[in-house]
């Protein structure tokens, strides 16, 4: 199933043209959305430190996550909520960039992380709640996280790089696969 | 000489050369700029919430910045580190960008107020005045937000 020609609709609404063609609201959109960053990966990166035991060891892992986490939860908002305008108004190359379909991978990984940690690894938490360092399992998902999070920064600057595009042909078959790129005859 | 002469030769540094000349480097310091940036903004949000009376607010704000400290050194050390680079590859560029200078004066102000005004305050006063705490937070927010919004900004001119 593809979703490309849901994203050609959204490309030709009203809205996307409009958000597309501004001179400063795209570029307000975009500086939101970095300045979430701040406060999303900020937030998450001092649980995640907590986690790995480098940060507070005298605070307990509950209260560093029952403090900061509605903080990183914001952060999250406005972060999606911006992002997901940025990609309305780029719907078609941003669907088919490379660099924000391996951005959607490693943020679905992340949330897979966040959620086991809630699922499992906490909830056995009040033994090790006020170890300064974590057992092994907290203290790696914290690392998955962080490098996590690192990733999805990464790829979500090279969006904005068109070497993989693929109406800049030719590219190797990987990439034509991965970023879903309809070939011509 | 100018401070545009100046700016036209760090550009021609080897350095400046290097990272003009390749189609990667940029964007790869840039990102490594941006997870800086993470960091940066958490250290400093940990103990700004807490002056606003949020976060962790069991916690008294010297704790905080005691334990935040070596994470923000680290994250302006990985911000130098990488922004300076970035700079001297399109120095001409940021000569010409109001937003370079908006957020060069920016800077030098969120430098000054947090090691010159909040963190003493902090660390000089076992008891602060809420009133002091919110003006320092607000402050400290307001001022590396506008650091980080102007830097976004160079990328647009």
């Amino acid at each position: 199933m593809s979703l490309l020609p849901f994203c050609e609709w959204l490309a030709i609404t009203d809205w996307s043209i409009a958000l597309h063609e501004s001179l400063y609201l795209y570029p307000v959109i975009e500086t939101t959305h970095v300045l979430a960053l701040l406060l999303f990966v900020g937030s998450v990166t001092f649980v995640d430190l907590r986690l790995l035991g480098w940060v507070f060891p005298e605070v307990p892992v509950s209260e560093v996550t029952s403090r900061i986490l509605p903080w990183t939860a914001a952060g999250f908002l406005v972060i999606a909520v911006t992002g997901a305008l940025l990609f309305y108004a780029i719907p078609v190359r941003t669907y088919l960039s490379i660099f924000f379909r391996f951005k959607m991978l490693v943020l679905a990984g992340a949330g897979i992380n966040a959620g086991l940690f809630h699922l499992t690894v906490s909830r056995g938490g009040p033994s090790w709640d006020r170890d300064p360092k974590p057992p092994l399992r907290a203290r790696l998902t914290g690392a998955v996280s962080m490098i996590s999070w690192a990733l999805v920064i990464v790829m979500g600057r090279m969006i904005a790089y068109n070497w993989f595009d693929c109406d800049s042909q030719p590219q190797s078959d990987f990439v034509n696969w991965a970023a879903g790129c309809v070939l011509g005859p | 000489m100018t401070l545009y002469d100046v700016f036209d030769r760090l550009e021609l540094t080897a350095l400046g050369q290097l990272i003009s000349d390749s189609i990667w480097l940029f964007p790869v310091v840039e990102a490594g700029h941006l997870i800086g940036l993470g960091l940066l903004g958490g250290s400093i949000l940990v103990v700004d919430l807490r002056l606003l009376g949020l976060g962790l607010t069991a916690r008294s704000p010297a704790y905080l910045l005691m334990a935040t400290r070596p994470w923000f050194v680290a994250a302006l050390l990985v911000m130098f580190g990488t922004g300076v680079p970035l700079f001297v590859s399109e120095a001409v560029k940021c000569y010409w960008s109001y937003a370079f200078w908006v957020k060069m004066g920016a800077l030098v102000l969120a430098l000054g107020f947090t090691f010159g005004v909040r963190n003493r305050i902090v660390n000089s006063q076992p008891e602060l005045e809420p009133w002091l705490m919110r003006v320092l937070g607000v402050s400290s927010i307001a001022l590396w937000l506008t650091v980080a919004a102007a830097g976004r900004w160079i990328g647009f001119s």
